[in-house]
C-alpha cells in the first residue's frame, strides 16, 4: 500500500538532486538531513513549486508529473496542503480571511466543517479577527497549518515548520503537531533537520545527503541501522511505540507494554490504553550477561545482540532486539571485549532512563 | 477670478491627465509586472526605454513625436491607414504624448511594489489553489496597493504639469489642446499677471493637497521608494 512514488533528477550549478522515493499512505514521513542535503528541494518538487527536468510523481494513483509524457500538473491544481518555513500568511488579510483563502477556491462542502475542526484542534479560535502582523511566530505558524488543512488535502507537505521559531515557541507547537499526527488520516511529508522532531513525529524516516537518499524505512528500523551515521551520533536513540497498561500510583509509576515486553516509566497522566512514544537514548542503555538480582534500575529486559559496530574513539554501537523492538546501546570497546559480546548472544539490557515524547 | 477660458483649460488638463493615467495604469501594470519578474535579456533595454523621458528634454521627446505622428511619420501613416486624422494638434495626440512622457512615473513605483510582494506570497497562493491570474488580483494587487496609489498620483500630477511636449505636439488650440500650463504661459506673455496668479495658485493648491493626502495616508513617504 504505497501512496507516493517519486523520482526526480535535477541539476543546479552547485547542487544535484537524484532521488527515487516510495512512501506509505499513512502517517508522517520525515525527510531528514543537513542543510543542503536537498530535503526542501525534494519537497518543493513534490509540491510542483520546483519543476525537476526529469521526474515522475504519482500520488494516490494520480500522476502529478511525468516528464516522459510531458505531464506537469501546476501547483494550484494539486490537492495538497503546504506549510512553509515562514508562515507566509497574507498580510493584507485577517486570520479568518487567510483561512478562507484556499477554501473559497475549492468545490468541497466538507471545507467548513473541516475548518472548524482544525481551528479547534490548533487552538486559534481567539485569533480569527486579528491581522497576521500582530501575531507571534508560533501563532502564525499554527494558522498556516490550519490554512493548509482547511483545504482537506490529500497530502500535507511541511517544510521545517518549526525552524524559524525559538525553543519556547517550538514547545508550544509540538503538542499540536503530535495531536495532528494522531488525528490526521492523510499522509504527511515533513522536512526537518531536528532529531527531536524526528523522534516525536516520524513514522517513516528518509535520510537525505548531498541530494540523494541515504536510507529510508520505518522509524525504529532506520534509526537503529548501524551503517548510518545516526546510530553513531551522541544523541542516537530509538523510539518505541508503547501502550499504557497499568498505573502504579504507590510508586508514581506507569507500566507500558510494547511488542514483546513491558517497561516501567515515571507516572504519566493518561488513560490506560493510550498509545505513546518513548525515546531511549543509546547512552542510557547498558548490557549485562546475567540478570542482576539486586539493581536500582527498574527496566532490565532480555535481549539478543543483532549487530555490532566499532564506532569512533573508544565507542562501540550495539544493536539489540528486545521482544520485537530494536534498541541501540553505546558501550565502550573495553566492555565489549571484557564481556565477550558477539552477534546472536542472549544478554540483558538495563535501561537507565526514558523520555516520553507525547 | 478664473475666466471661463481658464476654467476650460483646467477641465481639459484634468481630462487629458485622467485618460492618460488610466491608459498608463492599464499598460504599465503588466509591463511593470513583467519587468519585476523576468530574467530576459530584453529587461535592460525595456527599462531604459521606459525611463528615457526622465532624462530626455520634453522638447526632444515632443519633436520626435511630432515627426512620427505627422503625415509622413510611421505613426502618422498608420493612423491615416486606420482612417483617423493625424494625431498632432489633437486632444488624443496630447494623450499619446502624455502617456509616453509620464510612463516612468507609473511603471517605476509599480515595479518596486511588485518586487516587494516577493515570491513567497505567490507560492503560498499557488498551494492554496489560486491560479497565477487569480493570485495577481487577490494577492499581488492588494499587497502592492501603495504602489498603485503612488503610480496613479505621480502619473496624474506629472501629466497635469507637462508643458514642453504639449507645446511641441499639441500647440495652443483652445478647448482642444490648450492645457493649463500653456495657458499660464499665455497669460505671462500677455502680461496678464493676475490671471496667471489665479491659475498658478490653483495648481499650487492642487499639488499641495495631493501630497498632503498622500503623506498623511502613509507613514513613510511612498514616493521615496521610487528612486531607490
Amino acid at each position: 500500500m504505497t501512496v507516493i512514488n517519486a523520482r526526480f533528477k535535477l541539476n543546479y550549478d552547485d547542487f544535484r538532486l537524484d532521488v527515487d522515493l516510495t512512501l506509505p499512505s499513512t502517517g508522517v514521513s520525515v525527510l531528514f538531513g543537513h542543510s543542503g542535503s536537498g530535503k526542501t528541494t525534494l519537497l518543493r518538487c513534490i509540491a510542483g513549486l520546483e519543476q525537476a527536468p526529469l521526474g515522475y510523481l504519482e500520488i494516490n494513483e494520480h500522476v502529478w508529473q511525468d516528464s516522459k509524457r510531458q505531464i506537469f500538473i501546476p501547483t494550484y491544481k494539486r490537492p495538497l496542503g503546504y506549510v512553509f518555513q515562514e508562515a507566509n500568511l497574507f498580510s493584507h488579510l485577517t486570520v479568518l480571511d487567510n483561512l478562507h483563502f484556499g477554501l473559497k477556491r475549492i468545490k468541497n462542502n466538507l471545507g467548513l466543517i473541516k475548518l472548524n475542526q482544525t481551528i479547534e484542534l490548533l487552538g486559534i479560535g481567539h485569533l480569527l479577527a486579528r491581522m497576521p502582523n500582530n501575531l507571534s511566530g508560533g501563532e502564525r505558524q499554527r494558522i498556516a497549518i490550519a490554512r493548509a488543512l482547511a483545504l482537506n488535502p490529500e497530502i500535507l507537505l511541511m517544510d521545517e515548520p518549526l525552524a524559524s521559531l525559538d525553543l519556547k515557541r517550538k514547545q508550544e507547537i509540538l503538542p499540536y503537531l503530535s495531536r495532528l499526527h494522531q488525528q490526521l488520516d492523510i499522509p504527511v511529508i515533513y522536512v526537518t533537520h531536528s532529531q527531536q522532531e524526528v523522534a516525536q513525529l516520524a513514522d517513516t524516516l528518509v535520510i537525505l545527503e548531498d541530494g540523494h537518499i541515504l536510507a529510508m524505512g520505518p522509524l525504529a528500523e532506520t534509526q537503529s541501522r548501524l551503517d548510518l551515521p545516526l546510530a553513531q551520533d551522541r544523541e542516537a536513540a530509538t523510539v518505541w511505540q508503547v501502550k499504557i497498561i497499568e498505573h502504579e500510583s504507590d510508586y508514581h509509576l506507569t507500566r507500558v507494554e510494547f511488542e514483546g515486553g513491558s517497561l516501567s516509566l515515571a507516572a504519566i497522566e493518561a488513560e490506560i490504553g493510550a498509545v505513546l512514544r518513548v525515546q531511549i537514548y543509546a547512552r542510557d542503555v547498558s548490557i549485562v550477561l546475567i540478570k542482576p538480582s539486586a539493581t536500582s534500575i527498574l527496566n532490565v529486559l532480555p535481549a539478543v545482540i543483532t549487530e555490532l559496530i566499532e564506532g569512533r574513539d573508544s565507542q562501540t554501537v550495539v544493536q539489540l532486539k528486545v521482544g520485537q523492538q530494536l534498541l541501540l546501546a553505546h558501550i565502550t570497546r573495553k566492555s565489549l571485549l571484557l564481556l565477550g559480546l558477539k552477534i546472536g548472544m542472549l544478554v540483558f539490557v538495563q535501561i537507565k532512563g526514558t523520555s516520553i515524547l507525547n | 477670478m478664473l475666466s471661463s477660458a481658464d476654467l476650460d483649460t483646467l477641465l481639459l488638463t484634468f481630462k487629458v491627465a485622467g485618460i492618460a493615467t488610466t491608459i498608463m495604469l492599464l499598460i504599465g501594470t503588466p509591463l511593470a509586472w513583467w519587468l519585476s519578474r523576468t530574467n530576459s535579456s530584453l529587461k535592460g533595454v525595456i527599462n531604459a526605454i521606459v525611463a528615457l523621458p526622465l532624462v530626455l528634454p520634453p522638447t526632444v521627446l515632443g519633436f520626435y513625436l511630432l515627426v512620427l505622428m505627422g503625415p509622413t511619420g510611421i505613426i502618422g501613416q498608420f493612423t491615416h491607414w486606420l482612417g483617423i486624422e493625424a494625431l498632432p494638434f489633437t486632444f488624443y495626440g496630447l494623450v499619446v504624448g502624455s502617456v509616453l512622457y509620464s510612463m516612468p512615473f507609473v511603471v517605476q513605483p509599480l515595479q518596486s511594489a511588485f518586487a516587494m510582494v516577493g515570491k513567497q506570497s505567490l507560492e503560498a497562493a499557488a498551494t492554496l489553489r489560486a491560479s497565477p491570474l487569480d493570485s495577481f488580483f487577490s494577492v499581488v494587487m492588494p499587497l502592492a496597493k501603495p504602489g498603485f496609489i503612488t503610480a496613479a498620483i505621480l502619473g496624474f500630477t506629472h501629466t497635469v504639469g507637462e508643458f514642453g511636449v504639449v507645446l511641441m505636439i499639441g500647440g495652443n488650440i483652445p478647448n482642444k489642446t490648450r492645457v493649463v500650463s500653456v495657458q499660464i504661459y499665455n497669460h505671462v506673455e500677455a502680461l496678464e499677471y493676475t490671471d496667471a496668479h489665479w491659475l498658478a495658485g490653483c495648481l499650487l493648491l492642487f499639488s499641495f493637497t495631493v501630497l498632503l493626502v498622500l503623506y498623511s495616508q502613509f507613514k513613510s513617504p511612498p514616493m521615496a521608494q521610487q528612486f531607490k
